[in-house]
Formats: structure tokens, C-alpha cells, sequence
């Protein structure tokens, strides 16, 4: 177990191309961080420079109280889960887990307590003697998630674990990191692109956008306060509508508009605020025309356009019973709107 | 898909057997004539069935040889092939292992023309380098010499070629899974390289030993000392070797031994392919 302190880390590759800038990140003893972000943004160069992976071009890394900028990944105490598992494909199940221990010079006897221990944990036992091309792609998984737990590191590494599992089993399988992290109380560093997974499995969020922190929080806080509109598009499915200003001619909603802070120029609002009648609290009106309706059970998406050609989404419990190229009336509760500044990127009501 | 009725069945068969007859049909000679006296094979017609000296033929040129030619027993000759063909095979694996290991997996200078100088290395076989390695050889003391026999024929552009295309298949992740796990450059590559090319291994294994097994130029040129004759030149020596008939049903017995160690290397390699090919996956 350990804390990890990151300071101003960077990657510069060969050809003065920038992966990662200026990370600064301090992460809690025990505490699960998701890395998330779009594919490119230096999601995965930022885990495999704390593993060891990649060397770090400029900034501090700490685990524990060691910088471990140039320890090999053996030395830093950690573990990692890879995406295609690269499990040893002429060992059997029981060689594959113990094989960094062997590496470390556990005796026969520790490695076989071990092994057994976490093969238990993890409902492998039965595969001990197989070797992996023999199990499907849910059992490989565990034995990779075995292979890194069984060494008992301060630091679990998990580079998009799930993305070779199907649908079902990757909603099982997420289920089950969440409440193994919960008991070993290792620091986890996970990352992935898919925002599900991330909401569901963070403690703290750190959305990555062309090498960049954008923000840092806890999924809600990240979901319900983005501080920047990239954050606010990424963040939510079906994401967020961003409304610029020009939109809102009417003159009640310009009075409207003048509670908001002053540098204020675009307005997110997410698909499920938007209201087809006009509620009690002040409201910005857009008389918008219904282009597709989306049934799908409970979360049914209505697509309308606003009078300057601007793409809405809604989400509707029921069917609004519109027919397309009609015209209605949507209403934007003031009080859920986020607030942004076009040419900052950044939020505006942050004190 | 070709009609599988009788007619086709039976002409393609026919064309299938024709031609492991051609093939076959020496070979059978050559074993038919070694079992038959001296003057059969002279006397124009070569019966087809075995005859009756064939345990004296194979007892006379085992382990007697032909003093008077001055050709020595062949069992000198078929372990003097045999080491040499294992010295080849070996040492090429060898060297070639480590330096398809060395060109994907460091990163040193020059690493590239390092790799193309190798792979131009393909274009000069031993024939055509013959003269000028022959003086090397005969200026470093090697004529008649295992060491001459072998060593200027280890170094192989094949099979590190092979070698490092096969490398370049096994997934990255692979490494950083076993550098995560503690394991060096040197642990991963004979704990994770090495089971992973068993097949590959046992694959240029058989071509490299019947390649070094059938070296007949280079053992020609540098060896003069019946010590070291190896079994596919001793051929050559026993038909040209004195002003007497070569007698050839010692010939064909000495060359149905020489023809077997390759097979045998064959058939007990085979299983090996079989199993690496049925137990192991990338």
C-alpha cells in the first residue's frame, strides 16, 4: 500500500511530440483513480510511465516515500493488468501466477500458498493445470487480474482490463474489481475510455484530454459540476447540450440571462433537465423542431433543432406523442444549466 | 473442389505413384545392390530382389574400410558427419537466437545496418566465398579440424531472418508482462522466448542438420586426413579413390548409411513439431 505523488510529469517523444504535459496528481493510500479520456490523450502513456513502462521525460514520480523515476517496473512494487492479458501461453495457469514470485526467490512452498490463496479468491482453482489458450475470455481475465494481485503489490495497474470481455461479462467482471479493490484497499489506477465503467468504478475521476488533467473529483462531482466544456461533453451519455448565447433572442430570456456571471457565453444543459413544459422556476425558452424521436424503453432520446440549426437531445420518460418537422416549445430550468465561457473553455461560476 | 468420382480418383492416384516411383526407385536400387557381390552390379543387369551378402557388405565397410583406397571405416566417417552437421546446427541456432534476440529487442546504434548487413550475408553462400574463407581457414591453423569443418559455416542469415520475423509476432505486452513480473533481458528470453520458438527451433533444427549433413565441397577442400573424412565426401573418394573398379556394392551400402541419419533426424524431429504445434499458442 502506498500513496502515489505525481509532479509535473511529461513525455516527450522522439521528434518533440508531446504525449503527456505538466501531470500533477496526488493519489491517496487506497484510493481508486480512473484515468478516462477520449483515445490519444495520454490515458495509457501516463500508467505505463508510473509502471515503469515508459520513461519519464520531465517531472517527479513517487510511490511511497521513493522516486522511482528510474527504477524498472520490478523495482517499483507494482503490478499491471494488461489489455490482451499477455499471459505466458506455454505455462500453465499455476506458472503463470507464480512466475514473478519465482523471479523474486520466494521459496516453492510461499508460492504455492500464494497461488493457491488468490486462486481460491478469484474462482480459478479449477484452471490451475490448464494453460491459457484452454480458458475462455472471462476466466483469462481473472488469471490476469491473479497474476498481478498474487504478488501483493502497493500499486494495481489496470490498463483497459475489460475491453476484450462481451457486454455481460464486463458488467460482472467490473462489479467484481470494484468490491476486490474495496477489500484489499490497494492503490488502483485504472484506465479506459469508457465513461461507465469510469463512473462506476472511481473513487476519484481524472479526465485526460490531449495530454492534459482537465479535471479531477469524484464521478459525481465531475458529472454534476465540469469544469470545462470538454469535461462537460465527455462526461454523461448522451452528452450534454452546449447552447451558445446567440441562441436565446427572445427578450424574456435576455433578462433571464443577466442572472448568470458576466463572462458567460454558452450554456451546457444535460439531455435529461430539458423539459417539454414550462415549470414553476424560471426557465430560458427555445422553440425548436422535432426532428427524430428514439424509443428505447426507459430512456427514450427526442432530437430537435433549435431556430438556428443548433442539434438538441432530450430524454423523455414517455412518448411526447410529436410528430416530426412540428414545432414545440422546450424549456431550460435556470437553475441546471452550467455556465461557460466560449474562449477560456472553462467554467464561469467557479469562485 | 475437383469431382471426387472414381475415374479422376483413379488418374490422380496413378500420377501419385508415378511419381514416388521415380523417386523411390533408385533408392531401392541402392539398397538392393549393397546386398550383392562385387561383380553383379558390373555384370550389367541388377537383379531386383535382395541378395545374400548384405551383412558382410555393411560388416565390411563399417568397420574395415578400404585401406587400399584410403578411405577409413565408415563409422569414423559417420561420426565425424555427425559431429560436424551437430556443430553446424547447434552453433547456428545459437547465434542466430541471440542475435535476432539482440536486433528486436535492443535498441543500440546502427541497429538497423546491422540487420541488413546480416541479411546481405544471404547472398554469398559457401560456395561462392570458398577461396577466400579456405585461406582464412588454412591461415588459422584449421585444416583437418572439427573446428575448421564447422565454424565458417555457423553463421546463418536464414535463420535469424526467420528468427526475428518470428519475434516480431509475439505481442510487446509480453515483455512488459515479464518486466513487470522481475524477469531480465536474459530470464525473459529463456523462460518466454525460447518455449515460445520450440517449433520454429525444431524446424531450422532439421533443415540446418541436413544442410550441415550434406556438405560435400567445403569437407572436400580442407580435410586430407582420413580422420576427418565425413560420409557424404568419403562417397566421392571410395568411386574415384584407387586405379581398382570401384566396387560398388560397397559404395551403395556406404550411401544408404549415409541417407539414413538425415531421416532418422526427420521422423524423430516430427513428433516434436506435432507436439509444439498441438500445445502451444501465441
Amino acid at each position: 500500500m502506498a500513496s502515489i505523488q505525481i509532479n509535473r510529469l511529461g513525455k516527450i517523444y522522439t521528434g518533440d511530440v508531446r504525449a503527456v504535459s505538466e501531470i500533477d496528481l496526488t493519489i491517496k493510500d487506497g484510493e481508486f483513480i480512473v484515468l478516462v479520456g477520449p483515445s490519444g490523450c495520454g490515458k495509457s502513456t501516463l500508467l505505463r510511465m508510473i509502471a515503469g513502462l515508459e520513461s519519464i521525460s520531465e517531472g517527479d514520480l513517487f510511490i511511497g516515500e521513493r522516486r522511482v523515476n528510474d527504477l524498472e517496473p520490478s523495482e517499483r512494487d507494482i503490478a499491471m493488468v494488461f489489455q490482451n492479458y499477455a499471459l505466458y501461453p506455454h505455462m500453465t495457469v499455476y506458472n503463470n501466477l507464480g512466475y514473478g514470485l519465482k523471479n523474486r526467490g520466494f521459496s516453492k512452498d510461499e508460492i504455492k500458498t500464494r497461488v493457491d490463496a488468490i486462486a481460491k479468491m478469484l474462482e480459478i482453482t479449477p484452471f490451475l493445470e490448464r494453460k491459457p489458450k484452454a480458458l475462455s475470455g472471462g476466466q483469462r481475465q481473472r488469471v490476469a487480474m491473479g497474476r498481478a494481485l498474487v504478488r501483493e503489490p502497493k500499486v494495481f495497474l489496470l490498463d483497459e482490463p475489460l475491453s476484450n470481455l462481451d457486454a455481460k461479462l464486463r458488467v460482472q467482471m467490473r462489479l467484481e474489481i470494484k468490491q476486490l479493490q474495496k477489500r484489499l484497499k490497494t492503490t488502483s489506477l485504472y484506465v479506459t475510455h469508457d465513461q461507465l465503467e469510469a463512473m462506476t468504478l472511481a473513487d476519484r475521476l481524472v479526465v485526460l484530454n490531449q495530454g492534459r488533467i482537465e479535471q479531477v473529483g469524484s464521478p459525481m462531482d465531475v458529472y454534476n459540476r465540469p469544469e470545462t466544456l470538454f469535461v462537460a461533453q465527455f462526461i454523461g451519455s448522451p452528452s450534454m447540450n452546449l447552447i451558445p448565447f446567440t441562441e436565446f433572442q427572445q427578450s424574456d430570456n435576455q433578462q433571464l440571462l443577466s442572472h448568470l456571471p458576466a463572462t458567460t457565453d454558452i450554456l451546457g444543459i444535460r439531455p435529461d433537465q430539458l423539459l417539454l413544459s414550462k415549470p414553476k422556476e424560471d426557465a430560458l425558452r427555445l422553440d425548436c423542431q422535432v426532428c427524430l424521436f428514439e424509443p428505447a424503453g426507459a430512456e427514450s432520446h427526442l432530437y430537435v433543432k433549435t431556430p438556428l440549426g443548433q442539434d438538441l437531445t432530450l430524454r423523455v420518460d414517455i412518448d411526447p406523442q410529436v410528430r416530426e418537422n412540428t414545432t414545440l416549445s422546450v424549456y431550460i430550468p435556470l437553475n441546471k444549466v452550467h455556465p461557460f465561457n466560449q474562449s477560456s473553455q472553462r467554467r464561469t461560476d467557479i469562485q | 473442389m475437383v469431382e471426387n468420382n472414381s475415374w479422376s480418383r483413379f488418374v490422380t492416384h496413378c500420377i501419385l505413384i508415378l511419381g514416388v516411383a521415380l523417386v523411390v526407385f533408385p533408392v531401392y536400387l541402392a539398397v538392393i545392390a549393397s546386398t550383392h557381390e562385387a561383380g553383379t552390379f558390373l555384370s550389367g543387369t541388377l537383379p531386383l530382389l535382395p541378395g545374400s551378402q548384405g551383412l558382410e557388405n555393411y560388416k565390411q565397410v563399417l568397420f574395415e574400410g578400404r585401406s587400399r583406397a584410403g578411405t577409413p571405416p565408415l563409422h569414423t566417417m559417420l561420426w565425424n558427419s555427425f559431429v560436424m552437421a551437430m556443430t553446424i546446427t547447434i552453433g547456428k541456432l545459437l547465434v542466430s537466437l541471440l542475435s535476432a534476440f539482440a536486433i528486436v529487442y535492443f535498441r543500440f546504434p546502427f541497429r538497423m545496418f546491422f540487420f541488413w548487413v546480416i541479411f546481405l550475408t544471404l547472398m554469398l553462400p559457401v560456395e561462392v566465398r570458398i577461396v577466400p574463407t579456405f585461406q582464412v581457414v588454412a591461415d588459422l591453423g584449421m585444416l583437418n579440424s572439427f573446428a575448421g569443418l564447422s565454424i565458417p559455416l555457423i553463421a546463418s542469415a536464414t535463420a535469424t531472418f526467420l528468427f526475428r520475423q518470428f519475434f516480431m509476432t509475439i505481442p510487446e505486452e509480453m515483455l512488459e508482462a515479464a518486466r513487470v513480473d522481475g524477469a531480465g533481458p536474459m530470464k525473459f528470453f529463456k523462460d518466454i522466448l525460447l518455449p515460445l520458438s520450440i517449433t520454429n527451433i525444431a524446424a531450422l533444427f532439421v533443415i540446418m542438420f541436413i544442410y550441415g549433413w550434406n556438405q560435400y565441397l567445403w569437407p572436400l577442400l580442407i580435410t586430407t586426413d582420413p580422420e576427418y573424412y565425413t560420409i557424404v565426401m568419403g562417397i566421392q573418394r571410395m568411386v574415384t579413390g584407387a586405379d581398382a573398379e570401384p566396387l560398388w556394392h560397397l559404395v551403395m551400402a556406404t550411401v544408404v548409411l549415409a541417407a539414413l541419419p538425415p531421416i532418422l533426424v526427420i521422423l524423430f524431429m516430427q513428433r516434436l513439431f506435432v507436439k509444439g504445434l498441438t500445445e502451444t499458442e501465441k
